[in-house]
């Protein structure tokens, strides 16, 4: 590719576009804080605080874990198009029909859960949903798997005309990834971070998807027919298959962000090189083989896969560390970098991305797993790259974004405020979860020994600090996203 | 020497040592370097980049072998050298235990499954800390095997979300001292 053609020719969003991004991202930012209050509730309930009995407590969790990937999913499916559009010529009908599709389902799981009574968790293990005890109808459990499946159509659609915009403009997925360069050619410098790493996300995602409606619609048979008994281990495996991949291609698509914009503020480029190509096609590999580390307790699971499972959770954390962290680090360093509230979150980002997933790594271990796995040691270890690493890359495309619409970088007192209460309550909260696991608190448990609640009111504690953080960065940037946009690049304004 | 508490060390360090270079780089971000400063920077970052990446081999390679060259986990059809041997059926929301009392310093092997949906084995020792864990899961049957070092009270919990009464799924093993009969 000699020179680069943009669609659009700046990052402006015409009528439609604007509409449904703010579509995307307003009902996002609502659900973020709605999905970050159930979460205050459990912990508060650990914690001795908030009387809500067991019943309503995992409809909660099953709320929340269902809530958070799904807007997690929302909110980076809508940076990774925001980017990808520029570069290849995307469907504003895919766009959409994925939010409507989200919507869709996303009513679909909210009857299920709170009018239906399901409460199965949000990976919903093979029989749970089918055997309640009681507590709910299998027409509930249908009505939530449904719920996932038509999410699932609106991530598919969005996906599909993504990789057919990729191979139009680029030949083929291979190229979009960018593995002729690989081995041997001088490398386009013009080639886009935000198509490798989409045509990753693209490739992995789709086959998660994939093997989550074949596990969906196993489930959906077994729930109206339970004479046809399924595989206790092959369901397993194909859920942590689909839940591993769906999580992950959000960390993946929101990076784009960082960078796109990163070097906006640091004035120094970011090329693309061979090491970073190396890092994305290995990537798209780990991710797609990597999930048997969530199995690593089920002794029935062939010897292989456990061994796999460990050794490509430690060769997972090579391309995080040692290209883009890095590549961050270098590139904010000795830059002049200018701070603003995107620059800040980008940086707040990768840091929480990288310093997270070193405990993740460590639970990848069989022997570390055989004392930490359900612990709290894994909400603390997910919370970390999820809260302190995706979100700050979703917020930083907003700020961005609602800096453009005012012509100069968001970067009042209220959104410094706003973020120093985001970091301290969001390092403090994901620590004490560590920290709680290294104790063996559980996971999941409605009601903790007495010994746990201390950690549980620390947690407390730390959780409203950072949703009064959260609170601040939605209400500013909802507000901003209704205002009519500027169309210019706030990172090449002062302010 | 407690498991966790290694792992919490090793955790603390390791989150540690990447925050201190997201530190340096934030504390250096704000000079802008002139363009000899940026060669100079850019052939050091290259050669610690290597040394890292030389680093990090190194220690997943040592790691993987010291943690997997005796299996944490027994061959799962052989029969083991156990001398005590405890079937154990998880159930929404009990545990059916066929022996509670064991003995310390003899191995134990655990035979562990479910009725009726997937339950978590998490055998606690009377510090609190969980000593090991399987997933008890219908149609399979996981094996444990496990001395006791410690004679006390153990705690067994269910550490897989089970439905309504999952935390409430508890169960108790009591490990009396070798020679001890009472």
């Amino acid at each position: 590719m000699s020179s680069l053609e943009l669609y659009p020719p700046d990052e402006k969003l015409p009528r439609g576009e604007h509409v449904a991004f703010n579509l995307y991202m307003i009902t996002a930012l609502l659900l973020f804080v709605l999905m970050m209050l159930l979460g205050l509730t459990m912990r508060m309930t650990q914690a001795e605080w908030a009387p809500v009995q067991a019943a309503m407590f995992y409809k909660i969790m099953t709320m929340h874990g269902a809530g958070m990937v799904g807007t997690m999913s929302l909110a980076s499916t809508a940076v990774m198009w925001f980017f990808l559009r520029k570069y290849v010529s995307l469907h504003l009908w895919a766009f959409v029909s994925n939010y409507v599709l989200f919507m869709l389902g996303a009513l679909c799981i909210i009857w299920a859960v709170f009018v239906g009574g399901f409460a199965s968790a949000w990976t919903f293990l093979y029989p749970l949903p089918v055997h309640s005890m009681g507590l709910w109808s299998n027409g509930a459990a249908a009505i939530f798997m449904i719920g996932y499946l038509l999410i699932g159509v609106g991530m598919l659609l969005f996906y599909l005309d993504a990789a057919a915009a990729i191979i139009r403009r680029f030949g083929n997925l291979g190229r979009g990834l960018g593995l002729q360069w690989l081995f041997r050619g001088e490398i386009d410098p013009n080639h886009p971070k935000a198509v490798v790493a989409s045509t990753m996300v693209i490739i992995a995602n789709t086959l998660g998807i994939l093997a989550g409606a074949v596990v969906l619609v196993m489930c959906l048979v077994n729930a109206y027919d339970p004479e046809i008994a399924l595989n206790a281990l092959v369901v397993k495996n194909l859920i942590y298959w689909f839940g591993h991949m769906l999580i992950n291609a959000t960390i993946y698509m929101g990076v784009i962000a960082v960078y796109e914009l990163l070097p906006r503020y640091t004035g120094k480029p970011y090329g693309i090189s061979r090491p970073f190509l190396w890092s994305w096609a290995v990537s798209t590999v780990f991710v797609i083989i990597v999930f048997p580390h969530h199995l690593l307790m089920d002794y029935a699971e062939p010897r292989w896969m456990l061994v796999m499972g460990q050794i490509i959770s430690y060769a997972a954390g090579f391309p995080v560390f040692l290209v883009t962290a890095y590549g961050v680090l270098t590139n904010i360093h000795r830059s002049g970098m200018r701070w603003k509230m995107p620059s800040m979150l980008a940086v707040l980002a990768l840091f929480g991305w990288a310093v997270g997933i070193v405990p993740a790594i460590i639970d990848g271990t069989i022997r570390v797993n055989q004392v930490m796995h359900n612990t709290q040691w894994v909400p603390g270890h997910f919370h970390f790259y999820l809260l302190l690493g995706v979100l700050p890359m979703i917020l930083t495309l907003l700020y961005h974004v609602v800096g453009s619409r005012r012509r100069a970088p968001v970067n009042s007192g209220v959104d410094r405020t706003g973020l120093f209460l985001y970091v301290v309550g969001g390092i403090c909260f994901c620590m004490v979860f560590l920290y709680a696991g290294h104790l063996s608190v559980a996971r999941r448990f409605a009601a903790h020994l007495p010994e746990w609640v201390p950690s549980d009111r620390a947690g407390s504690i730390a959780a409203m600090v950072l949703i009064l953080g959260m609170l601040l960065f939605a209400t500013r940037l909802i507000v901003g996203l209704l205002k009519a946009p500027a169309d210019v690049d706030p990172a090449h304004r002062t302010g | 020497m407690i498991l966790q508490n290694v792992i919490w060390a090793i955790t603390l360090t390791g989150m540690g040592l990447v925050a201190l270079g997201f530190i340096y780089a934030i504390t250096q971000a704000g000079r802008p370097a002139d363009a000899a400063e940026a060669a100079r920077a850019n052939r050091s970052s290259t050669t610690l980049r290597r040394g890292l990446f030389l680093a990090l081999l190194l220690l997943s390679v040592g790691v993987t072998w010291a943690s997997l060259r005796h299996f944490p986990i027994p061959l799962q059809h052989e029969p083991s050298q156990a001398t005590q041997v405890v079937d154990v059926v998880g159930h929404q929301w009990t545990w059916d235990v066929s022996q509670t009392h064991l003995t310390a310093g003899e191995p134990v092997e655990f035979r562990v499954t479910a009725s009726d949906v997937n339950h978590g084995f998490a055998i606690y020792a009377p510090d609190g800390r969980i000593v090991i864990q399987t997933q008890a899961m219908p149609g399979f049957t996981n094996k444990i095997l496990y001395t006791f070092h410690t004679p006390g009270t153990y705690r067994i919990m269910c550490l897989e979300y089970c439905g309504v009464a999952h935390n409430g799924m508890t169960a108790e093993l009591d490990v009396a001292a070798p020679g001890d009969k009472s």
